[in-house]
């Protein structure tokens, strides 16, 4: 079967291309300097140290929203509301940034406490409701996210609102509660190695313990795990619960990492990125960082281009999408990967 | 004869690199009733769904009637007189008889569909080749029986000279797989052409002119029915010898283990399953239950391993009430279940057959230490019940979907006995399964019968349920009809008499049987 695993590295690799040649066409199309636009989007992300600290201060919050999302694919559930957990988990984190005023080495736990459990409590709505009341959690978790933008903007905008700017954002946290930005000329921070810590984390949690493990065999197959004796309805709520959990955290890091207070006005995107990153990594949380760090490629990528060529943000966004779509499309080239299996199988045989 | 069919070299190899057939050769002769035997996995269905037009294959060629033919679809194979009925009948349960026997090809009257129409064709067919359908009752109410003539009288209809029939009778009475037989017949004798897939020896010897078996994805003989003995098609098949019947010593049941007390059920739809079951299994006994499917039994068994809910009653185990609690709960007072459908409930195809091994034992504190499972803990286990059941596999960490059908039902048995189980519910332990893992199942049964574990037995097949049962209980619509406490003094068309609800035993002797 090497042979396989080794087509399926390729076949992406020719999806890769594929996408980045049909970009290469559309930008041919728009542009007056089409090889200087594409040069720009492919080598732009590292043609500066500013860029590469920009290309993983993106990726960091890109890996939990990942890892929040896989853990809900897997356990055979949605969750939509990885948004909304990551902004409310932003939002309770900036406030307690703000409030305490106590040593860094209680205030940053502290914070990131705030947005573990905003982010948990934010998913076990969905959660619990489905357990009880088998409430699709497809809807009520993309509902959520309205309901906690708002609640979070409420918070933050009438409570926190930092009076001396002119626009709308909350006070800056105390310099106690921030992590530490460690490379001089980015904003690369200590929270690179938090994300780390939690794909190795939900990564063990899935394959190595007995929850993880109650939570795939729900995942594939339902009828199963409830036959086997699992308690699926505890399953799904706390399934959600790490799900929004991860979510939350991450939103927590953002703010104290990289912005210091909080400005959103409306939801960033993380979560249904989020989204698009656990399907990249087949929900394997050894996978995600990768699938981030992917994905901030091509949106910095596109950014440079936007920035500095005649290529519009709108075509920028065409091109992502076609090169995600040729990355997740399951069946492309599966007639030659069947011609390969039919080949391996009938020599042996 | 003439050949009518040929398939040369036919090769199919399934996504997941299961080879289904190897090179496979197969000849078909015209007018005649032509069985096609192996065991799980030996490609049989594959084969005949290539004929029909389901599966392409990836190489071979087919010839009809000496002409090179393509196939692309079934409405291609129909073309060429080729029609199939599948062992899970493709029929629309709300619509009637003759409603599904036009379906896609209706009468019209101007816009409208034109149902006198398709009634008197219903008629006019079901006269034409013997088999009496009711064109107006709805599918979902008509017998088993009853679907299976819908399914042939549809290919029928649609010009099918070749009929092809996987597994027609796993799923049938006695009674109505003579019905069946009588009406194959009737098709051979007007000069159709019959293949059909079965694991019955019996009856392939009853009904064949030729018999093709399949082994491991490749044909091993083509021979004339009335030249070989069951013994030596089954030979063809495993390899080996096969003990049909295994030795059951007498064992004296102890004290009982399972008592089910005034058990009502209603299905999903506010039908009544289960009307007033009372029972006991004892330790070191084997209850068998007969029944058509569809009466009642699989819902008794989703009650008492707690997949459903009971409306009135009592479950005891071991004198301990467990009505309507939890899987959980159920599975602590060992008890343990080897479902029906072993897709559905007792395997996850996307995990690994280690995975699957200890679904039931996974928080167990000798898997796991601490926080963390006992990765090599678990495997040892795996490993050991891999070598224990004999279920064919590479690794335990191979996925179940790679595996046979045969093998993942060991998968289910080898979890489900290696509990060390007090009863044992086991519905349908061998369907589907071939005649070498048949007997291993049922040794295995009679095994735990002898170490004292009680065994609640649900099967359609009666030689099953004959040879392994020390008493037998009949349900039809509900209810428990008859009851047997010496299976040996029975014939089975009695048994098939209640089954079909014509006999029904009085009370007195059915109480005095039942404890």
């Amino acid at each position: 079967m090497k042979k396989i695993q080794v087509f399926d590295i390729l076949r992406i690799l020719i999806a890769l291309l594929i996408a980045f040649f049909i970009g290469f066409i559309i930008i041919l199309l728009v542009s007056e300097e089409p090889l200087y636009a594409f040069k720009l989007f492919l080598v732009g992300p590292f043609s500066s140290l500013r860029r590469i600290g920009n290309l993983v201060e993106m990726t960091i919050p890109l890996i939990f929203t990942g890892l929040a999302v896989a853990v809900a694919f897997e356990a055979g559930q949605f969750n939509i509301g990885a948004e909304g957990q990551f902004f409310f988990g932003a939002a309770l984190a900036t406030i307690l940034g703000i409030i305490f005023k106590i040593p860094a080495i209680l205030h940053v736990p502290l914070a990131l406490l705030g947005g573990i459990v905003g982010g948990g409590l934010v998913g076990a709505i969905p959660g619990l409701l489905k357990a009880k009341w088998q409430v699709n959690e497809l809807v009520s978790s993309l509902m959520l996210n309205f309901i906690f933008l708002h609640f979070s903007l409420y918070l933050v905008n009438n409570h926190f609102r930092d009076v001396h700017t002119g626009i709308m954002a909350s006070w800056k946290i105390e310099e106690t509660a921030w992590l530490k930005q460690f490379i001089p000329g980015t904003r690369i921070h200590v929270g690179v190695f938090i994300s780390i810590i939690m794909v190795i984390f939900t990564y063990y949690f899935l394959y190595r313990t007995k929850w993880g493990y109650a939570l795939r065999m729900t995942g594939i197959n339902k009828d199963f795990a409830i036959y086997s004796g699992i308690n699926v309805a505890s399953v799904i709520i706390y399934s959600q619960v790490i799900s929004g959990a991860l979510a939350g955290l991450g939103g927590a890091i953002e703010i104290l990492g990289i912005h210091h207070r909080f400005q959103w006005q409306a939801l960033p995107g993380y979560g249904f990125d989020g989204m698009i990153i656990a399907i990249m990594a087949k929900n394997n949380p050894a996978f995600i960082p990768i699938a981030s760090l992917f994905l901030a490629y091509i949106r910095k990528g596109a950014e440079v281009m936007n920035m500095m060529s005649d290529v519009p943000a709108e075509v920028v966004n065409i091109i992502q999408a076609i090169i995600i779509f040729f990355v997740t499309a399951e069946a492309f080239l599966s007639k030659y990967q069947h011609k390969l299996v039919v080949k391996e199988v009938t020599t042996n045989g | 004869m003439e050949t009518l069919i040929e398939m040369r070299g036919i090769t199919k190899v399934y996504p997941n690199g299961v080879i289904a057939n190897n090179r496979v050769n197969l000849e078909i002769s015209s007018g005649e009733i032509h069985a096609i035997v192996g065991e799980n996995g030996a490609g049989k269905t594959t084969l005949m769904k290539i004929l029909a037009g389901f599966v392409k294959p990836d190489e071979g060629e087919i010839f009809y009637k000496g002409e090179k033919i393509k196939i692309n679809s079934p409405s291609e194979a129909l073309e060429k007189g080729i029609g199939m009925v599948h062992q899970h009948f493709m029929l629309v349960p709300s619509l009637t008889v003759a409603e599904n026997i036009v379906l896609g090809m209706e009468p019209r009257k101007g816009l409208s569909f034109d149902l006198q129409k398709a009634i008197s064709l219903t008629k006019e067919i079901s006269k034409k080749y013997n088999m009496y359908v009711n064109p107006n009752s709805k599918v979902k109410d008509i017998p088993v029986g009853m679907k299976q003539k819908v399914e042939i009288l549809k290919s029928l209809l649609r010009g099918a000279e070749i009929l092809i029939l996987d597994e027609p009778t796993a799923v049938l009475t006695p009674q109505e797989t003579e019905s069946l037989f009588e009406s194959l017949l009737t098709l051979k004798k007007q000069g159709h052409t019959i293949i059909f897939i079965t694991h019955k020896l019996k009856e392939v010897k009853k009904i064949s002119d030729r018999i093709t078996v399949m082994k491991k994805g490749r044909n091993v003989a083509t021979i004339a029915t009335q030249e070989v003995s069951e013994k030596e098609i089954s030979q063809m098949m495993v390899g080996r010898d096969v003990i049909f019947e295994v030795e059951k010593l007498p064992v004296k049941p102890g004290k009982t283990v399972l008592e089910v007390k005034n058990l009502r059920a209603f299905s999903e739809n506010g039908r009544m399953m289960l009307k007033n079951i009372n029972f006991t299994v004892r330790e070191r006994e084997i209850v068998g239950i007969a029944g058509v499917a569809g009466n009642g039994q699989s819902e008794l068994v989703e009650i008492l391993s707690g997949l459903r809910k009971a409306e009135r009653g009592q479950i005891l185990i071991n004198g301990i009430d467990i009505t309507n609690k939890s899987t959980k709960s159920i599975r602590n007072k060992k008890v343990s279940h080897i479902p029906e459908d072993r897709m559905k409930y007792g395997t996850a195809l996307e995990a690994t057959v280690e995975e699957n091994l200890i679904s039931d034992r996974y928080d167990k504190p000798e898997f796991n230490r601490m926080l963390i499972l006992n990765k090599k803990k678990i495997q040892t286990e795996a490993e050991k019940l891999v070598k224990e059941f004999n279920i064919a596999v590479n690794s335990v960490k191979t996925k179940i979907k790679m595996l046979s059908g045969g093998n993942v039902q060991k998968v289910v048995v080898a979890r489900e006995i290696s509990s060390n189980p007090c009863l044992l519910l086991a519905n349908q332990p061998t369907r589907g399964v071939d005649i070498g893992g048949r007997e291993f199942v049922h040794r295995k049964l009679i095994e735990m019968r002898e170490k004292s574990v009680g065994i609640l037995l649900i099967s359609s097949d009666i030689d099953e349920l004959m040879c392994l049962s020390d008493r037998l209980l009949i349900i039809y619509e509900g209810e428990l009809v008859a009851a047997f406490s010496d299976v040996d003094k029975i014939n089975e068309e009695e048994i098939g008499l209640y089954m079909l609800g014509i006999k029904k035993q009085n009370e007195i002797t059915l109480r005095e049987a039942m404890i």
